[in-house]
Order: C-alpha cells, then structure tokens, then sequence
C-alpha cells in the first residue's frame, strides 16, 4: 500500500476503493468500511432479476442477456422466475388492464428490498396504444425506480437503467422500506 | 364458378324460404336473415344434405352508426359458414337495432361459437340467449362499455402525457 504519499480518496457508490483506501483503513487482505456500504455493495453486485417480458422490449432484453451484451458481466446471469426470490422486477412491454393485477400481485409477492425497472414506452407510459385496452403506464398499478425510454430501447440503454438501479441499491438506505417516503409511496398503491 | 354460386343461391333460397331477406353475391356470398330466425337458418343450412354448411369459420359483431343506415343505429352479426364437402362459403348476416341487440346463441349446433358469442358480447354488446357461459372473453371483467361500438372514444381518457396547452389532445 502507498501509505507514504495518500492519495485522494476515491469512492464508488459509497463503498471506498481498496487500493486507494486513505492509511490506516485497509491493508493486505482487510479494508475498512461502513456496514451500510458493504451491504449495498453486495446488494447490488448480487441482483437477482425477474424478467416480465411481454413484447419487443423483451426481445431487446434477450439480446442484453445473451453473451453479446452479456449481463453476466453485472453480476445478473441469474434470473429469479419466481417473485419469491426477485430483488428487481424488470417489466418490459405492453401490460394491459387485463394484466395488471397479475403485475401486482407478483409485485405485492416480492420480498424487500425490491426494486422495478419499467423498460420501454409502453410499461412507461402506454407507449403508441392510446387505447382501451391497455394500461397508460405501470406507474399506475406499482411503484417504479427506473424507467427506460424507447420503443424499444437499446440493449446499451437496458443496461444504463439497470446500473442506475444498482446506484440505487448501493445509495439508498439499508432500510429503505422503513422511510416515510417510502410508506408513503407504497401507501399511494394501496400496497401494504 | 358462377354456376355454382347460381347453384348454391338457388339451394339456399330453396332452403330458407322467406327467411332469406335478401341475397348478396360475390365470391363470398351472403343471405340476410331477421335476427329471431339466425338459430333455425343456420341448423337448416347444417342440417340440409344438399348444403351441409358444417364448420363454423368466424362469426363476427358489427355496428352501423345512424348515418349509416339511414334507419337508426344497428348491431349486426355475420356468421361465417363452410361447406367442406364441396368446399363452398357463404355468410350469414343479420341485423337489429341497439335497444333489441339479442339473438339465439348457436352453441347447441356449434361449440364453438361459445367463445366467439363472447367475443361480440365482449365488444358490441350484444346478447345471447341460451349461450352457456356469457361473460366478457379479452377485456377485463370490470369494465362496462363495450369498446368496439362506433360511439366509443378510441383513445383511453386517462392518458395526461398528450394533453398539450396550445394544441389540445
């Protein structure tokens, strides 16, 4: 370690770098940090997607997952296909009326802390369907963290979302479900 | 090919008697029937051995605005009908007005016009007697309009990202 001339501190999501950790705090094989930090790290460096993919956005998606683009990279080859075990629920496509309760009661079934990343026009906004059929936004039904633009969107924007959500987890407060914020927010849905 | 359609106007009339309003040609012929007689053309035209009109292609709702018609506004209902034996199609067409929509559910000669019968319930609003099971089949179970008719706004009302101050919707 240069312990001799310290460097500036240099932080990532909260969590300070090893190597350039200020004396004192980190050495060979230990380095010190906030519990808070450490948790985020590892939060957000272990995400366990749920895949909803409804339409195009999905097939955008399948190509993000696919070696070219290459999830595996996040840390997120492991895709939870039950809410049960999803720290994100990443919605991609169309949800019409019809589906949306289904969309939130797998929502309602995840466990905290859950994240959702609304991928696309149409789980933003409604997208091109302006019509009776669909639902205008998934906002309406369940909290959203990350929205995406596109129609669809790129593999690369896919995966600028999904870094921002990993943001999230590494920035937020342990707890967030605690905050009134939050209770507030899940107030607004209706979800206990 | 217009012999057989000669033919197969002739069967028909002969068929239905005055139950046939009116005959519309083409290559997809249809007979025009009164809405309380759709049951009876239709197990005729199944039952007849010279027709045989077995197999149930589509069936479909349809909804005429005043303009239109000239005569208030109409439901209507075509029925799509093949006779495989002789490879022949015709349809079937009736219509009534809005206050009237209500016809003999045809599922006792065709199952499965069960799901299709659904499918006009669904959209236009129009009954059926007798049909097993009448609830909506592709929207939710909670919405009360009947979205395919004309008077229907096409965009959802709920949509606030359109709404522009100089331009409007």
């Amino acid at each position: 370690m240069n312990a001799s001339a310290p460097t500036p501190r240099q932080t990532q999501g909260g969590v300070t770098l090893v190597s350039e950790a200020p004396p004192g705090l980190s050495g060979e094989g230990f380095f010190a940090t906030s519990l808070s930090a450490a948790i985020g790290l590892a939060r957000a460096k272990s995400m366990w997607p749920m895949p909803y993919a409804t339409s195009c956005c999905g097939i955008e998606f399948m190509a993000t997952a696919a070696p070219h683009y290459d999830l595996a990279r996040f840390a997120m080859e492991r895709f939870a296909y039950s809410p049960r075990q999803a720290d994100l629920l990443m919605v991609m496509g169309t949800i019409s009326k019809k589906l949306g309760p289904v969309l939130r009661s797998v929502y309602e079934q995840m466990a905290e802390p859950r994240w959702v990343l609304s991928v696309g026009a149409c789980a933003s906004s409604g997208g091109i369907f302006d019509t009776y059929s669909v639902l205008q936004g998934i906002d309406r039904i369940i909290p959203v963290d990350v929205y995406v633009p596109g129609c669809p969107p790129r593999p690369e924007q896919i995966i600028d979302g999904l870094l921002r959500v990993h943001e999230l987890a590494m920035s937020e407060s342990l707890r967030r479900r605690d905050t009134a914020e939050y209770q507030a927010r899940l107030g607004y849905y209706g979800i206990a | 090919m217009a012999n057989e359609l000669q033919n197969l106007q002739e069967q028909v009339a002969a068929a239905l008697g005055a139950r046939c309003l009116k005959w519309e040609g083409g290559e997809l012929p249809a007979v025009h029937v009164p809405p309380a007689e759709v049951y009876s053309v239709v197990r005729d035209l199944y039952d007849d051995a010279g027709l045989a009109f077995r197999f149930l292609t589509s069936l479909c709702g349809i909804h005429f605005t005043a303009d239109a018609t000239g005569d208030g506004e109409q439901l209507g209902l075509i029925y799509f009908l093949h006779d495989l034996p002789r490879n022949r199609r015709m349809r079937v067409k009736t219509v009534f007005p809005v206050a009237a929509a209500e016809v003999e559910s045809i599922t006792p000669i065709f199952a499965s016009a069960n799901w299709m019968e659904r499918e006009a319930y669904d959209f236009y609003g129009i009954k059926f007697k007798n049909h097993p099971n009448l609830i909506r089949i592709f929207n939710i179970e909670t919405m009360t309009v009947f979205p395919l008719r004309k008077d229907f706004p096409l965009e959802d009302r709920t949509r606030h990202d359109k709404n522009d101050p100089m331009f409007g919707r």
